[in-house]
């Protein structure tokens, strides 16, 4: 259908291409060749020299375990709550029409589209409001807000895809609520929340906002890493963890695009 | 005799719509019923009311002897093929097939044996390590119906299960479903707008129009005795003549309906009969029809293919065999 095909790009539109690639993923590819830097005070460029003692100074960093364990369970478990709610949810807005469907498929969504800093304060003053102390759950409660969107969102364009008839058919054949869901409705949508729930634990361990106004004394690693920026020694160290937080959110969200990929032809192949 | 299906006074209203109203309807066990209807007029919500989708607002369904209401679709001996065939995509066709022995707890081997047979039954043996999305739609028709019948429910339910088909398809299934209905004896509940699909294939046909039965018998009884207007004009396009023009004929002041097959026509000089005008002919194939203005009266006439016509606009005569002309009892 493209009326350009086989014809190359003009070369001026490619440099402005490359232009723009670069301009995105310089100032990462910058992070990590800091991670080797040989001065500790401040980032200079060019490094003065190179080394890879920071990453067994990371390694003896208990705060940075600490950070790390941190993020890892807070995102863990707000995607499993995302995964049942935002499934659970889906479910009922695709599935059902009943009185208010609309909003309520609005007001979902709403925690995403709002400022996280608007979630954030809602957030700590209803804590200071229900006399909650701040602890790893009101993080956790915070991060299931947008997580559940994520989870939703797969989920309902899933669900909209899959054929409202499969389910009475498995009914018809003899599968009670349970077996309905375990057989047919859990293989057809599994894609779908794999990758919600790897999007989620991405955005999860990732948020500084909503954390700085729910976390009170604990560290996730990003709001660690802003601590760690202000102190004058072993700046690379926060370089390193860096590059740690690239690769453990960036593969899940690789793989989620995959998935969703794959999804969609098992999905299309149906029709 | 228990009835396989029994319908009393059976209403199903959503909202202000009275989808199903009042419906009374007895199916004999190895029946090969048809219900036949417009879209909206009630037939698939019956449907669904057998297969426990729906529950009834009013009345009482039973199924051999036994009470209906409330029980789920997954504890009913019923079985269903789904107008858009409802396949599971995620198993290939042999799953697809034992699906509703595999959620009884059949042990692997024998509900794949099952499977198999019942696939060879539909005539796709052999099929069984494809998925769905490989499959015509014949194909998958042929899978759903081997799903269902896996079951041995009483009751096999198909809802428009032809409708996807090309005619030559269509036909063919048609054949095949009835010859397949004798083997099994089991009853056949079958959903259809198409008229000729009802007629070819039912034991018995129930008319369905604004969630009620208009009329129920043999596929003969609906043509030839249709005991509405409605009847008549949805099965099989008759016309409806008005109690005035049906006295001058039969000397009865009430509805009458004249097949349009039972129509001569002729140029108008010669005999007696109605006096009409040609005002369009349409090629049908095999046959062609004529729509004809018979002083106001608008009124259809089928004649074979290759029959003398005279030309569009001109004078004709309309003759036909007093016992053609059927009365009605309702004017509705």
């Amino acid at each position: 259908m493209r009326s350009d095909r086989g014809q190359s790009a003009p070369l001026r539109l490619k440099i402005a291409a490359a232009c723009g690639l670069l301009f995105l993923h310089l100032p990462i590819l910058l992070i990590f060749v800091y991670a080797f830097t040989t001065e500790e005070k401040s980032f200079v460029w060019p490094p003065p020299g190179l080394t890879t003692q920071w990453f067994a100074v990371t390694w003896n960093r208990p705060d940075v375990w600490e950070a790390l364990s941190l993020s890892i369970r807070v995102a863990a478990i707000s995607t499993a709550i995302a995964l049942v709610l935002g499934t659970l949810c889906a479910a009922a807005v695709s599935q059902t029409r009943f009185f208010g469907r609309e909003t309520i498929s609005l007001l979902v969504i709403l925690p995403i589209a709002l400022p996280g800093i608007i979630t954030g304060i809602a957030l700590r003053s209803a804590f200071a409001l229900a006399d909650i102390p701040f602890s790893f759950w009101t993080i956790v409660l915070g991060h299931a807000t947008f997580c559940v969107v994520v989870v939703y969102n797969n989920a309902v364009a899933r669900f909209r895809r899959t054929s409202g008839s499969m389910i009475e058919a498995s009914m018809d054949l003899g599968a009670d609520g349970f077996q309905t869901f375990r057989h047919v409705v859990l293989p057809n949508i599994a894609t779908a929340l794999l990758a919600g729930g790897m999007l989620a634990f991405a955005l999860s361990f990732d948020e500084v906002i909503v954390t700085t106004f729910t976390a009170g004394q604990q560290q996730t690693v990003p709001i660690w890493m802003l601590e760690e920026l202000i102190r004058p020694r072993q700046r690379p160290v926060t370089n390193v963890v860096a590059m740690v937080v690239v690769l453990v959110t960036l593969l899940p969200i690789l793989l989620a695009y995959y998935l969703t990929r794959d999804g969609d032809q098992i999905a299309g192949s149906g029709k | 005799m228990t009835s396989a299906v029994s319908f009393k006074q059976v209403s199903r209203h959503f909202g202000s719509v009275r989808a199903v109203d009042a419906v009374d309807l007895e199916i004999a066990p190895g029946e090969f019923f048809a219900m036949l209807g417009p879209s909206g007029s009630g037939k698939t919500t019956c449907l669904r009311l057998i297969a426990g989708f729906e529950q009834p607002t009013a009345g009482s369904i039973s199924i051999f002897g036994e009470r209906a209401e409330g029980v789920p679709p997954y504890r009913r001996n019923v079985n269903t093929v789904f107008q858009d065939y409802a396949l599971f995509p995620h198993l290939n066709v042999l799953d697809n097939v034992a699906y509703g022995l595999m959620v009884k707890g059949v042990g692997k081997a024998e509900r794949l044996k099952a499977a198999e047979e019942a696939l060879s039954l539909v005539r796709l043996p052999g099929y069984g390590a494809r998925r769905p999305g490989q499959l015509s739609g014949g194909q998958r028709q042929r899978v759903a119906l081997a799903r269902a019948l896996v079951n041995q429910p009483k009751v096999l339910l198909l809802d428009e299960p032809l409708g996807a088909l090309d005619l030559k398809l269509r036909e063919n299934m048609q054949e095949e479903l009835k010859s397949l209905q004798k083997v099994l004896g089991i009853t056949f509940v079958f959903v259809t707008h198409d008229q000729g699909e009802a007629l070819s294939m039912a034991d018995r046909v129930a008319v369905f129009n604004d969630g009620r039965i208009m009329q129920i018998g043999t596929p003969e009884d609906i043509y030839q005795r249709p005991k509405t207007r409605f009847v008549a004009d949805f099965v099989g396009s008759s016309n409806v003549l008005p109690p005035d023009f049906v006295q001058r004929y039969s000397g009865q002041h009430r509805w009458g309906s004249l097949r349009p097959e039972s129509i001569r026509v002729s140029s108008a000089a010669s005999g007696d009969g109605v006096a009409a005008r040609l005002v369009g002919t349409n090629y049908l194939g095999a046959t062609t029809r004529l729509a004809l203005d018979a002083d106001g009266l608008r009124l259809h006439a089928m004649v074979p293919a290759g029959t003398a016509l005279p030309a569009e606009g001109e004078a004709v005569m309309l003759t036909f065999n007093r016992e053609s002309l059927h009365l009605m009892d309702e004017p509705a």
